[in-house]
C-alpha cells in the first residue's frame, strides 16, 4: 500500500536564537503513515514532536529530506493545498479568542476557497455536519472562553473536520483534559477513524492514551526516531528507559490488553 | 448581546445600506447647520442652483468640503483602528494610542516646512511624508513592544505612548526652529481641526482612503483567521506574514491620509470599531466595512457639534472626540481589558 504521508530523511534545525531557546534539531527522520491507520508519535519533552507537527503541516520547511503527501512534496503543494488534505487540531486557541464556536468552525472552510469573502451555503452545511459529528452544535453561538477544556477540544476537532481532510494531526489532544474528557476524546477519535475513514497522526505525551488508540507508534528522542512499530514492540522497558531516562514497568491494560506504562517512582 | 448571525453578503449589504442612510442624514443636517445663518430654504435653493453669492460660498465651498473631509477622515481613522486592533489582538490599539498618528503628523509638518500645499503633486507629497512618518512610528512601536510569541498589552501601549511623545516633541522642535509663518495654522491643525480643503486634496484624500480601505477590508477574512494564532492560521493556508504586512500598510496609509488632510484626531479609531463590535460581534468582514461608514458619521456629528456649540467661535473636533473617547478608553481599560470579548 502506498503511504499517505511519508518522511524521507527529514532534517531541520531552528536558526540559533539569542537567549531562551536551546539549540535543537531533527535529524534524519524517516517513517510513513498508511491510509486509514492511527499513527501515534511519542517521546520525552524536547524530543521534536511539536517541530514534527510543524513540518508535517507545512508551517516549517525541512532543511534536508522530504515530506511527501501521496508522493507529492509538501513544499511544492503549497499551504492552501496542504490544508485541504491535512488538518491540524491545536492544543488550544489563544486566550481572548473573540469569535464564536460557529465562526471558528467556519474558519476550517478557508482552504477550500481562500478567495471567497463570505462562506457559501455549502461551507455552512459542512461546518454544521462537523459540529454535529463532535456534538457541539448546541454551542455554536458561544464564545470559546466560556467553554470547558473538553468542549474547546471538541470545537477545535470540529474545525479540523470542517476542512474535510484526509489526514488529521492531533497535537497533544489530552494535554488539558481530565479523565472524563480523555475518555470522551478517545471514543470520538475511534469513531472518526472508523466511520470517517480518517488517517490520524496522534502526537501525545500520554503513553497509555497513544498505545490505546494507535495502530503503530513512533518513539522520538532528541530529534531522531528511536523505534517505529506496533505499540507492543515500541513500548519496551529498556527502550523507554533509555529515551526518558527513568525507570518504567510495562504492563497490559486489563481490558484492552494494550501495553500500559507505569513510572517507577524513586523512593526518598 | 444577541447571538451574532453568521456573516453573509446579504446581511452586510443591508447593514451598510442602513449606515449609508445614517451618513446621508447626518450630512444633510450638517449642510443646514452653521454659524453663518443661512435659512434652510436658501440652502435648498443653493443645492438646486437657484441662489448664488455669499450663501452659495458658505454652503458649497465651506460646508460641503468640510462634510466630505469629516466623512473621509472619520471612516479612514475608524478602519485604521479596527485594523490595528485585529492585528495587535488588543482592543486598545488605535492610531493615536499607538503613536502612528504622531509619526504621520511629524511627516506632515516636515512636508509643510518644505511648503507643500494644495496642488495635486503637493497633496500627494504631503500624504507621502505622512505615510513615511506613520510607517516609522508604527515600526518603532512594533520593535519596542514585540516579545517572542506576541505583543503584550502593556508593552504595546507603553511603546505607543513613548513613540507618540517622541514625535510630539520632534514636532515642537520643528515648530520652534522654523519660521512660524511658513507653518500657517499648524497649531490649530495639531489640535485636530477640520477645515475645508482644495478639491485636488479632497480627491487625493478620497483615493488614499479607498486604497487603504481596500487593503484592510480585502484581507478581513484572513484577519479573522489570524486570531487563531499565526501557526494555526498558516495550517489553514493563510500567509500570516503577508496579511500582517498588508493590514499594517493599509492602516498606516489610512492614518496618514486622515492626519495629512484633517489632522491628528484621536479616539475615533477606538470608539467606532469597539461600539460596532459591542453591537454586531467581532467578525472583521462586518466590523471593518461598518467602521468605514460609522466612523464617517461619528466624526461628522462631532464636527457639527464642534462648530456650533460655542458659535460663532469654534471648538476643535479633536476636543469633542477626546471628551467622548476618554471615558470610553477608561471603560475599556478597567472593565473590558480583563474580558477581551468586544
Amino acid at each position: 500500500m502506498t503511504p499517505l504521508l511519508e518522511c524521507q530523511g527529514v532534517a531541520f534545525a531552528y536558526a540559533a536564537r539569542a537567549a531562551g531557546e536551546h539549540a535543537f534539531a531533527i535529524r534524519d527522520l524517516s517513517f510513513d503513515v498508511r491510509p486509514g491507520e492511527t499513527f501515534g508519535v511519542i517521546g520525552p519533552n524536547a524530543s521534536g514532536k511539536t517541530t514534527l507537527v510543524r513540518l508535517l503541516s507545512c508551517v516549517l520547511t525541512p532543511s534536508g529530506g522530504r515530506v511527501l503527501l501521496e508522493g507529492e512534496d509538501l513544499g511544492r503543494l503549497g499551504r492552501p493545498a496542504v490544508a485541504r488534505q491535512i488538518a491540524v487540531v491545536p492544543q488550544d486557541v489563544p486566550h481572548g479568542f473573540p469569535h464564536t464556536v460557529e465562526q471558528l468552525v467556519l474558519m476550517g472552510r478557508f482552504p477550500r476557497a481562500p478567495r471567497r469573502f463570505f462562506e457559501s451555503m455549502e461551507d455552512r452545511a459542512a461546518a454544521r455536519r462537523a459540529m454535529e459529528a463532535v456534538g457541539v452544535l448546541d454551542l455554536r453561538g458561544a464564545l470559546l472562553d466560556r467553554l470547558s477544556g473538553g468542549e474547546r477540544q471538541r470545537v477545535m476537532l470540529a474545525r479540523a473536520l470542517a476542512q474535510e481532510p484526509r489526514l488529521l494531526i492531533l497535537d497533544e489532544p489530552t494535554a488539558h483534559l481530565d479523565l472524563r474528557y480523555q475518555a470522551e476524546c478517545a471514543g470520538l477519535l475511534r469513531r472518526l477513524s472508523r466511520e470517517g475513514r480518517l488517517t490520524v497522526v496522534l502526537v501525545s505525551h500520554d503513553l497509555g492514551f497513544a498505545a490505546e488508540l494507535s495502530d503503530r507508534l513512533l518513539l522520538m528522542s532528541e530529534g531522531a526516531a528511536v523505534r517505529v512499530g506496533p505499540p507492543e514492540t515500541v513500548l519496551d522497558e529498556a527502550v523507554l528507559e533509555a529515551a526518558y531516562g527513568c525507570r518504567v514497568i510495562v504492563d497490559k491494560h486489563p481490558i484492552s490488553r494494550r501495553p500500559t506504562v507505569h513510572l517507577v517512582y524513586p523512593t526518598g | 448581546m444577541s447571538e451574532p448571525l453568521p456573516a453573509s453578503g446579504a446581511r452586510l449589504a443591508l447593514l451598510l445600506g442602513g449606515l449609508g442612510l445614517v451618513v446621508l442624514a447626518v450630512s444633510l443636517g450638517a449642510l443646514f447647520i452653521g454659524s453663518a445663518r443661512v435659512p434652510p430654504g436658501d440652502v435648498l435653493a443653493v443645492l438646486t442652483g437657484r441662489i448664488k453669492g455669499v450663501d452659495q460660498v458658505v454652503v458649497l465651498s465651506l460646508r460641503l468640503p468640510r462634510i466630505l473631509v469629516a466623512l473621509l477622515a472619520g471612516g479612514a481613522l475608524a478602519v485604521a483602528g479596527a485594523g490595528f486592533q485585529a492585528l495587535a489582538r488588543n482592543p486598545l490599539a488605535e492610531p493615536s494610542v499607538l503613536g502612528v498618528s504622531s509619526g504621520a503628523a511629524f511627516g506632515v509638518i516636515v512636508a509643510q516646512v518644505f511648503g507643500l500645499g494644495g496642488s495635486l503633486v503637493e497633496a500627494v507629497g504631503l500624504a507621502a511624508c505622512a505615510f513615511a512618518g506613520a510607517l516609522v512610528a508604527g515600526g518603532a512601536v512594533y520593535l519596542i513592544a514585540s516579545r517572542a510569541g506576541g505583543l503584550p498589552v502593556h508593552t504595546l501601549l507603553l511603546a505607543g505612548v513613548i513613540v507618540g511623545i517622541f514625535f510630539s516633541s520632534a514636532i515642537t522642535v520643528l515648530i520652534s526652529v522654523v519660521d512660524f509663518d511658513r507653518l500657517g495654522g499648524v497649531v490649530h491643525w495639531l489640535l485636530g481641526n477640520l477645515s475645508p480643503i482644495a478639491p485636488t486634496s479632497l480627491a487625493v484624500f478620497a483615493a488614499l482612503t479607498a486604497i487603504g480601505g481596500w487593503l484592510v477590508i480585502g484581507a478581513a477574512r484572513r484577519l479573522n483567521l489570524l486570531a487563531l494564532g499565526e501557526e494555526s492560521a498558516q495550517q489553514l493556508g493563510v500567509d500570516a506574514e503577508g496579511v500582517k504586512r498588508r493590514i499594517f500598510a493599509g492602516a498606516a496609509l489610512l492614518t496618514s491620509a486622515a492626519v495629512a488632510f484633517a489632522g491628528p484626531i484621536g479616539f475615533v479609531g477606538l470608539i467606532v470599531p469597539q461600539t460596532i463590535r459591542l453591537l454586531l460581534g467581532s467578525d472583521n468582514r462586518v466590523v471593518i466595512p461598518a467602521a468605514l461608514l460609522g466612523g464617517g458619521a461619528f466624526l461628522l456629528l462631532a464636527d457639527t457639534v464642534a462648530r456650533n456649540v460655542i458659535a460663532p467661535a469654534e471648538l476643535s473636533v479633536g476636543v469633542i472626540t477626546a471628551f467622548c473617547g476618554t471615558p470610553f478608553f477608561i471603560y475599556l481599560l478597567r472593565v473590558r481589558a480583563a474580558d477581551p470579548h468586544l
